[in-house]
């Protein structure tokens, strides 16, 4: 989408210096941020939409299981072959789907778009510097994301599917499961994690070496120090999940017993191996990074949305020192919380009160960003533009996301909503009304700076009201579903334990058993069907929007089409390799908005002296 | 316009890029093997039984010394540099990749020796005690209780241990390498020729003896696949060689184009040779702490 645009502009830019470095150099191997971070950006939207197209074959088999997949079962069974008879889809395929839907929409849509692509994009451009430090280990780390996505969608047509065992892979299950889907994975992982390494690196030397003269810690947008501490995330937590993936890996192929304890029973017969592993180590080795994953996911997306909370408010932001410790702080206590996860394990009560009090504690700086990003509202003259409308709901989503978070943080509680739809509807209301709403922010945001043009607008609130509509009839009633029993990760979405199925009919099997799921349970089954078909069709707006407004969106009035203050907006329209025409000095901090007296409402960075009113 | 600070340290940060990439780096190689070495803790605390001096302490310090070596030589090959020295940085990168080369086979062949090895579980307490008499004579049951108390380091327990659950040890005619029961069934072999090792505190071979796999219950060589004490064992040396391979093979490129660059941009060079040698300083220090705990503990 934004390639192609970018195309033009680096075309017309390279024809006026006449060295041409050619197509591939410019676009496909190039080493500046800005084309990486389109590259990622535009990597991660397609597998956004399809880890969502995956989720919506699921919602077909949880809503009426046992029944054809209308207009694409009969494409799955062309290509999946016995798994897909008939278009319906078989529980194993329901499985492998359930478990790539995770790992995508974690591994190869947000994180990349949050972090890769807006970082990559916008972070070189908001601290005045040329580059990235490391230019071609940039370009490394974007060819082994792609490497690796490649191996995670090739799996999906190797004999026996994709990984199956979730995207949180427990052991032994996932290594049991006769079929190569998770070797695939895992190798698909390890090059993730390099990529990601890689990123982080250079992310980190970038924001440390390169600010420009001026530009110090506490000029910094609150863009970049989230970031930053995302990258100190990324470089810390990974590794451990690639040493499990190591030893996961040597499970798998050459038949060691890391996570397999002795005596295994598999399919009613003692499972050949040397036994003597702990299935726990892998869940402390997985969520040692899985907790600060979840940060991962949520830090770039509080900075896009600052930014463009105090550009529209035309407000400093209110609290930004308590926001920067904020977000240290959370970057260091995620380190420290990931048994939150593991109470059901028999982990035991002393380590489950220590996790359960570290996970209280996190919440405090977590609220405080919330409630910083709420009170730069007050007082402000808001502007209700498409990015703004999106950073406006992300706030009381991510609430929603954040509170039901507590529950689930206290072990006794979690006892009963453990791996219920309740969870379910907890971590999609951070991630989807909350992130990626943050993230289409984002790129109405900063797509005047790519392109030169803006976004529609009637597209674009179309788009917003839709989907705000929409998430919430999607994640609002599963959080019933949980509190009712619902177990997650069911192939028939519950039928097997339900009172009665979908059409009303009582189920002779279940008859007078207490816990047995109700009626209104499964029949929020096919409601919330239909309404994640609403939100598929609230994304048609946006793709039109992407495409069209290349050609014919509004052109941008000048290179800084927002009057904002943040030096990525004090560049030419797209920004040319090296960004700057001009030596860049910073002489102010990054938000000052209607400061008294002034004769513009905002004062860049880099502007030497306020101009006094007349 | 240029990327500032590639080769001059920025003033307040007193670095340069790559010197702080790479400390960055070395951070994240850090969590990786402290991830690797957590798990080997987790393990052993959580196992029955862990096996001792299954490993070549002679060999594995001979190893230790080659790579403290190589770090010795690699310092003094940038130190050579500094001090505007092309020729002498030669001869101590050289010396440098030798040693890994060293290290490397050496470890090639501990590995070997491992592979070829084979440890044999029986069916039942009969059979074994069968086996354990054709190996060392009457008093085989003995000795092979012997030789389980002592690799297990069981000297202060009373449990008394059924003969199937005891391992007999030794080579199977024609050493081959990494294989296993099923294996051996699959092409058809109905027995093998059995060399039990020696019996404690001698080094004389017992004579070979003939083993019918079905009288087997599991045939494992000193892989992975053989206990987690063997899987961590190889999978964190096995991380680490290649961490030492990929070491050298970029240290090996730095002397191969030493001439070229010494003329374009000699600072920028030594400051490779600097980031290069300190990744070197960690795979050594990996290795540091890789000897004591595996080797020796
Ligand atoms: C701020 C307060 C938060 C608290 C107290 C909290 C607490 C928890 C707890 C205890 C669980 C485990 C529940 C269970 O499995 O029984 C959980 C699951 C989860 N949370 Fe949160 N959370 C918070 C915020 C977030 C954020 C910001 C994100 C992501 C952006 C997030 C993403 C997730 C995910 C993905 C899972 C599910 C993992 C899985 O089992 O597949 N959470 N949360
Ligand atoms: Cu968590």
């Amino acid at each position: 989408m934004q390639a192609t645009t970018q195309t033009h502009s680096q075309e017309a830019h390279s024809h006026e210096h006449h060295h041409d470095p050619g197509f591939l150099r410019s676009y496909v191997f190039s080493s500046d941020h800005k084309v990486i971070g389109i590259q990622y950006g535009f990597t991660a939207l397609v597998f956004l939409m399809f880890g969502f197209l995956l989720m919506m074959c699921m919602r077909w088999q949880i809503a009426k299981p046992g029944t054809a997949i209308p207009l694409v079962g009969g494409l799955l069974e062309n290509f999946l072959g016995d798994v897909a008879k008939g278009g319906v889809m078989s529980p194993d395929l329901y499985n492998a789907f359930g478990a790539m839907h995770g790992t995508i929409m974690v591994f190869l849509a947000v994180v990349p778009l949050a972090f890769a692509a807006f970082g990559n994009y916008v972070v070189p451009l908001q601290i005045g510097a040329v580059d990235m430090a490391f230019p071609r280990i940039n370009m490394a780390s974007y060819q082994c994301f792609a490497a690796g996505g490649v191996v995670m969608f090739v799996s999906f047509f190797i004999p026996g599917g994709a990984a199956a065992g979730g995207w949180t892979s427990y052991s032994p299950l996932a290594t049991i499961i006769p079929t190569q889907g998770q070797t695939f994975w895992l190798i698909g992982m390890v090059l993730l994690i390099t990529s990601s390494l890689l990123g982080a690196v250079n992310f980190i030397a970038t924001v440390i070496q390169l600010r420009a003269p001026g530009m110090t810690w506490m000029r910094m947008p609150f863009f970049v120090w989230a970031q930053f501490v995302t990258a100190f995330i990324l470089l810390l937590a990974f590794p451990p999940l690639e040493a499990a993936g190591i030893l996961q890996l040597v499970d798998k192929v050459f038949g060691s017993s890391f996570f397999l304890p002795t005596g295994l029973i598999v399919s009613g017969k003692p499972y050949d191996v040397s036994g003597g592993g702990s299935p726990l180590l892998w869940q402390h080795l997985f969520w040692f990074l899985g907790h600060p994953e979840v940060y991962v996911l949520i830090l770039p997306a509080m900075g896009v949305i600052s930014e463009i909370i105090a550009c529209n408010t035309r407000k400093p932001l209110w609290g930004y020192k308590s926001l920067v410790y904020s977000v240290l702080a959370v970057g260091f206590i995620s380190f420290i919380v990931w048994a939150h996860h593991m109470y059901l394990t028999g982990m035991g009560t002393k380590i489950s009160t220590f996790f359960q009090t570290t996970t209280m504690i996190i919440s405090i700086p977590s609220v405080i960003i919330l409630t910083c990003l709420f009170m730069s509202l007050w007082g402000g003259s808001i502007r209700f533009n498409t990015p703004m409308l999106f950073a406006l709901a992300f706030l009381p989503m991510f609430g929603i996301g954040g509170l039901t978070g507590l529950p689930l943080g206290f072990n006794f509680s979690d006892l009963h909503l453990h791996d219920s739809y309740y969870v379910i509807a907890h971590f999609h209301y951070v991630v989807a009304p909350g992130t990626i709403f943050a993230l289409f922010a984002g790129i109405y945001f900063w797509y005047p700076k790519m392109t030169g043009r803006y976004m529609n607008e009637t597209l674009g609130k179309t788009h917003f009201w839709l989907s705000l509509l929409g998430m919430n009839l999607v994640f609002l009633p599963m959080f019933f579903q949980g509190l009712y029993g619902m177990s997650r990760r069911m192939s028939d979405g519950g039928a097997t334990y339900a009172l009665v199925d979908t059409a009303g009919k009582v189920n002779p099997a279940n008859e007078g058993i207490v816990t047995a799921l109700t009626g209104t349970v499964m029949h929020l089954n096919v409601f919330i069907t239909h309404a994640a078909l609403l939100l598929l069709i609230a994304q048609i707006p946006f793709v039109i929007n992407v495409f069209m407004s290349m050609f014919n969106g509004k052109k941008v009035e000048s290179d800084n089409p927002w009057q904002a203050t943040t030096l990525d907006w004090q560049t030419p329209t797209p920004p040319p390799h090296g960004n700057f025409t001009k030596e860049i000095v910073v002489y102010r901090g990054p938000y000052e908005y209607s400061v008294p007296g002034q004769t513009s409402d905002f004062i860049p960075q880099n502007q030497p002296d306020a101009q006094p009113a007349k | 316009m240029e990327i500032p600070y590639t080769a001059k340290p920025r003033p307040d940060t007193g670095l340069y890029n790559a010197k702080l990439g790479i400390w960055l780096f070395l951070a994240s190689e850090v969590m990786l093997f402290g991830g690797l070495f957590s798990s080997y803790i987790l393990l052993r605390v959580g196992a029955d039984l862990w096996p001792h001096g299954m490993l070549s302490i002679p060999i594995g310090t001979f190893n230790t010394f080659v790579l403290i070596a190589s770090s010795v030589t690699v310092v003094m090959a940038w130190a050579s540099l500094k001090l505007g020295n092309p020729g002498k940085f030669k001869a101590y990168m050289a010396a440098t990749i030798l040693c890994a080369l060293g290290f490397l086979s050496v470890k090639s062949y501990e590995y070997y020796v491992k592979f070829t090895h084979y440890d044999v579980w029986f069916k039942d307490d009969a059979t074994a005690e069968k086996y354990f008499k054709a190996a060392y004579g009457e008093k085989g049951t003995e000795e092979t209780r012997k030789q389980f108390v002592e690799r297990f380091h069981l000297h202060n327990t009373k449990a008394t241990y059924d003969p199937a659950q005891i391992q007999l040890a030794g080579h199977i005619e024609g050493n081959p390498l990494c294989t296993n029961l099923k294996k051996l069934v699959g092409a058809k072999q109905e027995t093998i020729k059995f060399t039990p090792d020696a019996p404690l505190g001698s080094h004389e071979h017992p004579h070979a003896i003939e083993v019918k796999l079905s009288d087997v219950q599991r045939l494992s060589s000193y892989v992975p696949a053989h206990s987690t004490f063997f899987a961590i064992y190889f999978t964190i040396t096995a991380l680490h060689g290649l961490h030492v391979l990929g070491g050298a093979i970029v240290l090996a490129y730095f002397l191969l184009t030493v001439d070229k660059w010494w003329k374009k941009a000699p600072e920028q060079f030594t400051n490779r040779i600097e980031v290069g040698g300190l990744f070197w300083h960690f795979v050594d220090l990996v290795w540091i702490f890789l000897f004591p705990i595996i080797y020796l503990l």
